[in-house]
C-alpha cells in the first residue's frame, strides 16, 4: 500500500509538473496569436510596412515560446497512458474523443499555417499570409477547446454510463461531453484568460522599450491594442470567472469549500478577501481556521449562489450531509460515511456482476446490475478508508485562489488605465514608475494564470474524475523508482528548456532594444 | 416476429460494430504509414550532423526546419486516435512500456526547441548542443517508433486482469514485467524493424534534400545526397528483409471461437495470403520503394524519388499496420499469458464512440488537403541560400 501511495503522489507530482510548465506557454501562445492577427490584420488593410514590422517582432518572441509549448504538451498526453494507464482504459472510451478530435482539427491546423506565418511572407500572397496567421490562432483556440473538453469531463462527468461487462465507463451522449456548461465557462475562461496573459506580456516589453527611451512609436501602437485585449480579456474572464463558481458551488461544493478555507458553513456566508489560515486546524476540532481574515459580509453567498442569505456548505458540512434550505431548516444530504458504504456496495456488486458474467448466470447479473446502478455515483468513494481522503489540501486552494483574484484586480486596472494613457496621455506611459508597473505585469500576470490551474486542479483532488475514480485507483503498475527517476529527468530537461527559452526571449528583446524595429532593414 | 426483429438488430450491430473496429484500425494503420513517411525529418537530422559546411548545414536545417512540426503533430494525432479507439492499448503499452515511451518523449522533447533555439543568440548551450539533440532525436525517434511497430508483433510480457481495478491495494489493470520496456528496446527482433526504419528515415531524408534543397554553386551536394540514398537505401532494404523473414516466421496469436487465444505458426505470411487485398499492396508499396531508391541513387538529377519512395512507404507500412490486427489476429500479443492479448476486438472504444468518431474522420479529406495546398506554395521552389539570406526567421 505503500508503495501504491508513493507511486500515486510521485506521477501526480509529475503531472503537475508538466502541466505547470506547459501552462506557462499556452497562455501566451492563444494571446500573442490573436494580437499578432491583429497587427497583421491592420497590415494588410492599410499596406503600412510598420504593421508588418511590428507583426514580425511579436511574431519572433511568439515562435520562441511556441516552440516550448508544443514540447511540453505531447508529454501530457502520453502521460495518461504512461502514470495513469487505469485512468486511460477506465475512461479512454471518453476521455480519448477530445483529445483524438484536438489532434485531427486543431493540431494540423496549427502546425501547417504557422510554416507559412513564420516563412510564407515571400512565398505566398498577402491575404494569403494573413489567413494563415488566424487559422494558426484558430487552432490554438480550438486545441484549447478541446482539452478543456476533456478537463472540465474529468471535474463534471456527464454523457456517460458505466458497461460493468467491460468494467469501465462508456459515452452515450457526445454532445453532453463536449458542450458541457463546465466545459464551455472553462473554454471561455481559460481561452480569456490567455488573451489577458498575452496583453500583459505585450504591455510588460513594450514598457521595457519605453524605459530604455527606445521604439516608441510601436511600443505606445502595441500598448494600445494589447490595452483593449487586455481589458475585454480581463473583464470577460472575471464575468466568466463568476460563472465558474457558481458551477464549482453546484458540481464541487467541497472545492469551493476548499477554496475558502471554509469548514462550517452558514446562511449568508462571507467572503473571505484576505486571511491567513490557521495552519493546526484540523477538520474536527473547534479552533478558529483563521489567524486573521478580512471578510466581505455575504460575499460568498453572492458569489457561490447569487442569493445573499444562500447557504453554502463547509467541509464539515458536507462530509456529514448537511445543508440548510431557503427557510434555514437543516436538510440532509448524502453523508461521506454513506458514500463511502456506497461506493463499497458499489464494488460488491460488481464484482458480483462479474462473477455471474463469467458463470453465464443471466438473472444474477441482471441482480448485480440493478444494485451497480443505484451506487454507482459513489464508486469512486468505494476506495476510501475515511471521510478526510476526500478532502482536498485546503491552504494550496484557498491561497492560489486569492492570488488569482487579487492579480486578476491588479490586471483589470493596469489594463484600463494603460488604454486610456496610450490614447489620452501617452508620454506618461515613458514614466518611470508607469514602466516599472508595466514590467511587473508579466511576472503578475503569469502568477495568476498559474493559480488558476492550481487552484482548479488541486480543488478537485483526491480525484482524477469527481466522485467516480481518485488518483490511487487511475495510475499505472509501475514502481515510484522509476516515476521519481522520469521525475527528475523531466525537472532538469525542463529547467534547461525554461533557462533557454527565458534567455532567447531576454536577448531578442535586449537585441530590439538597440535598434529601430520599425526601420526598413532590407529584409521582407 | 419481435423475437426475430431483436436478432437481426443485434447482428446488424455486431456487423456495424466489427466494420467499426476494422476501419479504425485502418485509420491507425494510415496514420502509422503517415507518421514513418514523415519520419524524414528524423533521417534528415542524423544526415545533417555530419555536414561540416555551415552554408550547406543552414540550408538543410532550415529546409527540414520547416516540417517537423507536421511530423511531430502526426505523432501526437496517431498517439490520440490509438487513445480514443483502442484505449486498452493506450493503456496497456504507454503504462506498461514505460521506458520505451519515456524515451521516445525525451526525443521529441528535444527535438521540439531545438530547431527554434540553435541559432538564436543566448540560447545558453550552444548551437551544437541543440544540433546534437537534432542528431539523437533523428536516431532515438526512428529506432524506438519503430520497435514500438515491432513490438505489436512479437509481442511483450504483460498481462490485464480488468478485474484488478476493485483491489483497493493494488488497483492496476495492466501489469508488465519489471524492466517495462527496456527489453522491448533490445529484443533483436524490434531492433531490426527500429534500425529498418533509421534507415528508411535517413533514405527519404537524402531524397528531400535533393527535391527541395537547390545549391546550384555546389554540385556536390546532389551528388552526396544521391549516394546517401543509395547507402542508406541499400542497408534499409537489406535490414527490412531480415525483419520480414523474422516476421513471416513467427508465431501470431489468433481467437478461437470459444474465446481462447492460440499460437499460429507463420502467422503473418499467412495474413498476408489470405488477405491478399492487404499483401498485393503491401507489394507495390515496396517496389514503389525500391524504385524510388535505385532510380535516384542512379541518377542524383531525379526528383520524384522522394515522393516514390514516399508514397511507398505510407502504402507498406499502412498495409503492415493492417496485417498486425486483422484477420483476428493479436495486434499486441502478450508473451506471458495469450489471454491477455489484445485485439481489435477486445482493446476498443464502444461503437458509439467509435461512431462518432468515424464522423469526425470525415474531415481528414479537408485536413489532407489543406495540407497539400500549403506544401504546395511553400515548395514550388526550391529553398536556397539566396533566400535565406533574406529571412529574418531562419534556424
Amino acid at each position: 500500500m505503500d508503495e501504491l501511495l508513493s507511486t500515486v503522489d510521485w506521477s501526480r507530482a509529475q503531472f503537475a509538473l508538466t502541466a505547470i510548465i506547459h501552462w506557462l506557454f499556452v497562455p501566451l501562445s492563444i494571446g500573442l496569436s490573436l494580437i499578432i492577427g491583429i497587427m497583421e490584420t491592420l497590415y494588410y488593410r492599410t499596406g503600412n510596412e510598420r504593421w508588418k514590422r511590428m507583426t514580425k517582432f511579436w511574431m519572433l518572441l511568439f515562435g520562441i515560446n511556441f516552440a516550448c509549448g508544443v514540447a511540453t504538451g505531447i508529454i501530457l498526453e502520453f502521460e495518461f497512458g504512461t502514470n495513469w494507464s487505469n485512468y486511460s482504459w477506465f475512461v479512454g472510451d471518453i476521455f480519448g474523443a477530445p483529445l483524438a478530435i484536438e489532434g485531427i482539427l486543431a493540431f494540423f491546423l496549427e502546425s501547417t499555417f504557422i510554416a507559412v506565418m513564420f516563412f510564407g511572407w515571400n512565398r505566398v500572397s498577402r491575404g494569403f499570409h494573413l489567413a494563415a496567421t488566424w487559422l494558426t490562432a484558430l487552432g490554438i483556440c480550438l486545441s484549447a477547446f478541446w482539452i478543456l473538453v476533456a478537463n472540465a469531463w474529468m471535474q463534471y462527468p456527464v454523457g456517460m454510463e458505466f458497461d460493468p461487462a467491460q468494467m469501465r465507463s462508456v459515452m452515450v451522449s457526445f454532445w453532453d461531453v463536449a458542450l458541457s456548461p463546465v466545459a464551455l465557462n472553462k473554454f471561455f475562461h481559460t481561452v480569456l484568460s490567455g488573451w489577458v496573459l498575452g496583453a500583459a506580456f505585450v504591455v510588460g516589453v513594450s514598457s521595457w522599450f519605453l524605459f530604455k527611451k527606445s521604439n516608441r512609436e510601436l511600443a505606445i501602437d502595441s500598448i494600445k491594442i494589447a490595452s483593449w485585449v487586455g481589458l475585454v480579456g480581463i473583464v470577460l474572464t472575471m464575468w466568466t470567472g463568476d460563472g465558474s463558481a457558481v458551477q464549482i458551488a453546484q458540481k464541487q461544493p467541497m472545492k469551493l469549500a476548499a477554496m475558502e478555507g471554509l469548514y462550517n458553513g452558514q446562511r449568508g456566508q462571507g467572503l473571505t478577501m484576505l486571511g491567513i489560515l490557521n495552519h493546526n486546524k484540523e477538520r474536527n476540532d473547534s479552533s478558529d481556521p483563521f489567524f486573521f481574515e478580512i471578510t466581505l459580509p455575504k460575499g460568498l453567498s453572492v458569489l457561490a449562489n447569487h442569493d445573499a442569505e444562500s447557504f453554502v456548505p463547509g467541509i464539515n458540512d458536507i462530509i456529514e450531509g448537511v445543508s440548510l434550505d431557503a427557510n434555514g431548516d437543516t436538510i440532509n444530504t448524502v453523508s461521506y460515511a454513506e458514500r463511502i458504504a456506497r461506493g463499497r456496495a458499489a464494488h460488491d456488486a460488481l464484482r458480483a456482476f462479474d462473477s455471474a458474467l463469467a458463470a453465464g448466470d443471466t438473472a444474477a447479473m441482471a441482480a448485480a446490475n440493478k444494485l451497480l446502478r443505484a451506487d454507482f455515483p459513489y464508486f469512486g468513494y468505494g476506495y476510501m478508508e475515511s471521510a478526510d481522503e476526500a478532502v482536498p489540501p485546503v491552504a494550496l486552494t484557498f491561497y492560489m485562489f486569492r492570488v488569482m483574484v487579487i492579480g486578476g484586480g491588479y490586471l483589470l486596472l493596469l489594463f484600463c488605465v494603460t488604454l486610456f494613457l496610450s490614447y489620452r496621455r501617452p508620454n506618461i506611459l515613458s514614466n518611470k514608475w508607469m514602466t516599472l508597473a508595466g514590467m511587473a505585469s508579466i511576472p503578475i500576470v503569469w502568477c495568476v494564470s498559474e493559480a488558476g490551474w492550481v487552484t482548479a486542479e488541486v480543488g478537485r483532488q483526491p480525484w482524477t474524475i469527481q466522485d467516480l475514480l481518485p488518483c490511487r485507483a487511475a495510475i499505472s503498475g509501475i514502481s515510484a523508482g522509476s516515476v521519481q527517476l522520469t521525475f527528475w529527468m523531466f525537472v532538469v530537461v525542463f529547467a534547461a528548456l525554461l533557462i533557454a527559452d527565458i534567455s532567447i526571449m531576454l536577448r531578442e528583446i535586449a537585441k530590439a532594444t538597440r535598434r529601430d524595429l520599425l526601420a526598413d532593414d532590407g529584409k521582407h | 416476429m419481435g423475437d426475430n426483429i431483436i436478432i437481426v438488430t443485434h447482428l446488424l450491430n455486431s456487423k456495424i460494430m466489427e466494420t467499426l473496429q476494422i476501419y479504425w484500425w485502418f485509420v491507425i494503420s494510415l496514420l502509422g504509414g503517415l507518421l514513418v513517411f514523415l519520419l524524414f525529418v528524423q533521417g534528415g537530422q542524423t544526415l545533417m550532423f555530419g555536414t561540416a559546411d555551415p552554408q550547406r548545414k543552414s540550408l538543410m536545417v532550415n529546409a527540414l526546419g520547416r516540417k517537423w512540426e507536421l511530423t511531430f503533430t502526426t505523432l501526437v494525432v496517431f498517439g490520440g486516435a490509438f487513445f480514443a479507439s483502442f484505449p486498452l492499448y493506450y493503456s496497456t503499452s504507454f503504462g506498461g512500456a514505460y521506458w520505451l515511451w519515456m524515451t521516445i518523449l525525451l526525443s521529441f522533447i528535444l527535438q521540439a526547441v531545438s530547431y527554434e533555439f540553435r541559432s538564436k543568440s543566448g540560447n545558453v548551450f550552444g548551437t551544437r548542443t541543440y544540433d546534437l539533440f537534432l542528431a539523437i532525436n533523428g536516431c532515438a525517434g526512428c529506432v524506438l517508433l519503430g520497435e514500438a511497430v515491432a513490438m505489436q508483433f512479437f509481442g511483450a510480457d504483460f498481462t490485464v486482469t480488468r478485474g484488478s481495478i476493485l483491489n483497493g491495494a493494488a488497483p492496476v489493470i495492466s501489469t508488465w514485467n519489471s524492466f517495462h520496456g527496456l527489453e522491448v528496446m533490445f529484443a533483436i527482433p524490434n531492433l531490426l524493424l527500429g534500425f529498418a526504419v533509421l534507415f528508411l528515415a535517413r533514405t527519404l531524408g537524402a531524397m528531400f534534400f535533393l527535391r527541395f534543397v537547390e545549391a546550384p554553386n555546389e554540385p556536390a551536394f546532389a551528388r552526396r545526397a544521391s549516394r546517401r540514398v543509395l547507402f542508406n537505401g541499400t542497408t534499409f532494404v537489406l535490414l527490412f528483409l531480415c525483419f520480414l523473414f523474422a516476421l513471416f516466421t513467427a508465431d501470431g496469436y489468433t481467437q478461437l471461437a470459444d474465446g481462447t487465444v492460440v499460437a499460429v505458426p507463420y502467422k503473418y505470411f499467412f495474413n498476408f495470403i489470405d488477405l491478399w487485398w492487404i499483401g498485393a499492396p503491401f507489394l507495390i508499396g515496396v517496389l514503389l520503394v525500391l524504385c524510388g531508391i535505385i532510380r535516384t541513387s542512379l541518377n542524383p538529377a531525379f526528383r520524384l524519388g522522394f515522393w516514390a519512395t514516399g508514397v511507398g512507404t505510407v502504402i507498406a507500412v499502412t498495409c503492415l499496420f493492417c496485417i498486425s490486427g486483422y484477420n483476428n489476429t493479436s495486434f499486441l500479443p502478450s508473451t506471458s499469458l495469450p489471454s491477455s492479448s489484445l485485439f481489435i476486438t477486445n482493446a476498443s472504444s464502444t461503437h458509439f464512440t467509435l461512431e462518432v468518431m468515424a464522423w469526425v474522420t470525415l474531415l481528414l479529406p479537408i485536413v489532407v488537403g489543406y495540407i497539400a495546398l500549403v506544401w504546395h506554395k511553400m515548395t514550388t521552389r526550391p529553398l536556397t541560400s539566396a533566400e535565406l539570406s533574406a529571412e529574418d526567421h531562419i534556424y
